[in-house]
């Protein structure tokens, strides 16, 4: 942060960051803002971070605000949301969103539905963050996308950034958020660089939690994604702009709420539509999407059924060609992109 | 054979010293003779109380033996539990007439509980507990009014009507938790806002025997401890979690000393001044930086589990009535008060008529007040939010949450 104040001091207005940087700088950023945030989880303080997220944090702010604790997610969790009940703001890692199952209840029915059944009284402002979805070899206990799970249930807010613009947006306004946030990271997105404008490296930025970006304009199809595959959705974009095919790329940054406004007015404009996810197809994220298509104006403008590519409905195999060929790659966008536009 | 049993047991009982409940564990029968082929029968007895009794467990000396109470507390923590109790003796009346619906968990039998918690704690103290939670919302600050019209989910409601029996909220006091010891923890991050604000303030966090053998509270024992966080622990023992006596759930029933690493200290529940003075040595104990401390409250529940349950298929009519007899929390106080001297009968009894109208005003405004409107629905989903639109039930229903 220091090397960021020095280069725009000196008339540098853009900084390459990755999104490991992005997300380290917010929390640090945040913490100095306000006494009553802290960050606990596994390995949170004295490792750094088990992906060297949270490097820094421990030696800058000390153990009563990165704490470091034993590896009892349903405990960790708990304690998490009775702070945020009692005032405090924190931040809580889960290791891998797959171990948030160990805690999942004090999630749902301890933090999102507490504003609720109070009817108001009290509020839980708690940020849960850490990777999720699939990384690389880490097989089917590790590679689970949670973005359906926690986007079904009222009273969260689930955000899902791809880049370092998002990633540091997305957290400062999590955090600052009065709400419970499930705050969903990409292992593999963690060390991809970005450009950040000076604007975006402002303490102050913050990205709306609820509004989609588009990433690419285009005429011919809307591709709706969010985390990593919105980078494949990019890449494909550039292929098929050979081929005169141009997409709209919407990258969806919030999983819930979920803007449809820019995805039916993106609809609307193309007439045609594909959805992109690495989590499986059934009750999924581009299932909610499509659903809401149809139940909606952009119906009528669609040219021809809108469709969704998707992690395959199988646990992770381990093997790099089979895991490989679970997730969804640029040739399968490719692919459905040419089929609903009937090439 | 079920009388034979708490024959043999009571004369066995009487050449003991020890506390109540111990004793010889429970034998299950079954009694085909009696024509309830499935009725389990418990052996238990139930000795009389020992007052100012106290078991320790990783403790050198415990809370004093003895206790003074003044004529105003004993006033007023008789009209307290009076009140706990007419409030849910008038809560079961109103789920019989339908009135309440859904679940409800009645605390009459356990008054001395939350009750002499409170005596020991202040308001600027925190607290959370489970579903039994009506006694709890009153001693925290809440009305009977707004309790009761929370029960019959009206707009007077403690929770607007939102929450229900298991969700009422005031300040500093947490609910009123539904899912079966997710409470400890909550309780425990309470206490760690309190150790991170320097306030020296602390939290009660209570669970039941059911409760007791769940893993997320060991986690809790753990990082409390290690942590040094100023949480008091506090098991109410009311000797069966639902249907299941603590003998079939517990491979050990020493509930206070389950904490292990934390001290803890056994007292007789239903002796309001047992409960305070214990409470108060807890909390001394967190207020002093020494960490967490644990609690075994020795109650009983007169009602069943829920009102679903009528809390006679896996304990006996004997049973309860025994308790009533020898351990009721009011009588125990309202006799110590009146060989005391503390305070005459009419006295009492005029307690009594106020309680009583202070009831059925509430029962009166509660089943009159209107229900919650349906602009409501949807709010209170976000805090500080602007408003936004939420799906109905078909997509042409566009409702509004606001916070």
């Amino acid at each position: 942060l220091q090397v960021c104040a020095f280069l725009l001091r000196s008339g540098f207005t853009e900084m390459v960051v990755n999104v490991r940087d992005a997300l380290n700088q917010a929390m640090d950023e945040e913490l100095e803002r306000d006494e009553r945030v802290f960050l606990l989880g596994e390995e949170v303080a004295q490792y750094d971070g088990a992906y060297k997220v949270s490097r820094g944090l421990w030696k800058k702010y000390g153990d009563k605000r990165i704490i470091d604790t034993p590896i009892t997610e349903m405990g960790f969790a708990g304690i998490a949301v009775g702070a945020a009940f009692a005032g405090l703001r924190p931040i809580c890692e889960f290791m891998t969103w797959n171990f948030s199952m160990q805690a999942i209840d004090q999630v749902i029915n301890s933090a999102a539905k507490t504003y609720y059944m109070s009817a108001g009284a009290q509020p839980v402002p708690i940020v849960f963050r850490g990777p999720n979805g699939s990384s690389a070899g880490v097989a089917a206990q590790h590679s689970q996308c949670f973005a359906a799970w926690y986007g079904h249930c009222p009273g969260l807010k689930v955000v899902s950034p791809w880049n370092s613009e998002d990633a540091r947006g997305l957290l400062k306004a999590a955090i600052r958020d009065d709400n419970p946030v499930v705050f969903l990271e990409n292992e593999l997105m963690y060390g991809v660089p970005f450009d950040l404008s000076e604007d975006v490296l402002q303490k102050d930025f913050v990205v709306p939690i609820g509004k989609a970006k588009v990433e690419r304009r285009g005429t011919h199809i809307t591709l709706v994604s969010h985390s990593r595959c919105v980078g494949f959705c990019l890449d494909a974009a550039s292929v098929l702009a050979k081929e005169g095919v141009e997409c709209e790329v919407v990258n969806l940054r919030t999983i819930r709420p979920l803007d449809v406004d820019t995805i039916e007015a993106s609809v609307m404009k193309t007439g045609h539509l594909v959805t992109v996810e690495g989590g499986w197809p059934q009750y999924g994220v581009g299932a909610e999407i499509c659903a809401r298509v149809m139940e909606g104006p952009a119906f009528n403008y669609l040219d021809a059924p809108a469709v969704r590519v998707t992690g395959v409905d199988i646990p992770m195999p381990y093997a790099k060609i089979l895991e490989d060929h679970s997730v969804p790659q640029i040739k399968d966008i490719i692919f459905s992109v040419k089929k609903v536009l009937n090439m | 054979c079920v009388d034979q049993l708490l024959e043999v047991s009571y004369v066995l009982s009487q050449g003991c010293s020890l506390h109540p409940f111990s004793l010889f564990g429970s034998v299950l029968l079954t009694c085909p003779t009696a024509g309830l082929a499935s009725m389990v029968a418990s052996s238990r007895s139930y000795a009389d109380f020992t007052p100012e009794k106290v078991d320790l467990h990783r403790l050198e000396e415990g809370p004093p033996l003895t206790a003074t109470l003044t004529r105003e507390e004993g006033l007023k923590y008789y009209r307290t539990m009076q009140t706990i109790r007419r409030m849910e003796l008038k809560a079961d009346q109103l789920y019989k007439q339908k009135i309440i619906r859904g679940f409800c968990h009645l605390y009459d039998g356990q008054e001395a509980c939350a009750v002499g918690i409170e005596g020991g704690i202040t308001l600027s103290d925190h607290l959370i507990t489970a579903y039994r939670a009506h006694g709890y919302t009153l001693t925290r600050g809440g009305t009977v009014r707004e309790i009761m019209a929370e029960l019959t989910g009206r707009r007077g409601g403690i929770a607007k009507g939102k929450g229900g029996s298991m969700h009422m909220y005031t300040k500093n006091f947490y609910g009123g938790n539904g899912i079966v010891g997710a409470q400890v923890p909550l309780g425990a991050g309470v206490a760690l806002a309190c150790k991170y604000l320097g306030n020296d303030q602390l939290c009660v966090s209570l669970y039941g025997d059911g409760a007791a053998n769940q893993g997320q509270i060991f986690e809790t024992y753990n990082m409390s401890s290690l942590w040094k966080l100023p949480i008091i622990f506090i098991c109410e023992n009311n000797q069966y979690g639902m249907g299941t006596s603590v003998e079939r759930s517990s491979a050990s029933t020493e509930y206070y000393k389950r904490g292990d690493y934390i001290p803890g200290l056994r007292v007789d529940g239903m002796d309001v001044l047992c409960v305070r003075e214990a409470t108060k040595f807890a909390a001394d104990h967190c207020r002093s930086g020494k960490g967490p401390i644990l609690m075994e409250l020795q109650t009983y529940r007169y009602h069943g589990h829920s009102m679903s349950d009528p809390g006679v298929s896996y304990r006996t009519r004997e049973e309860i009535q025994e308790v009533r007899s020898k351990s009721d929390p009011i009588s125990m106080l309202k006799d110590r008060m009146l060989s005391n001297n503390m305070a005459s009968i009419e006295e009492l009894k005029e307690i009594d008529i106020a309680v009583r109208k202070e009831i059925e005003d509430a029962a009166q405004f509660a089943t009159t007040d209107p229900e919650p409107p349906l602009d409501d629905l949807c709010s209170h989903i976000f805090a500080n939010d602007q408003p936004f639109e939420v799906r109905g039930a078909t997509p042409w229903t566009k409702l509004t949450s606001t916070s």
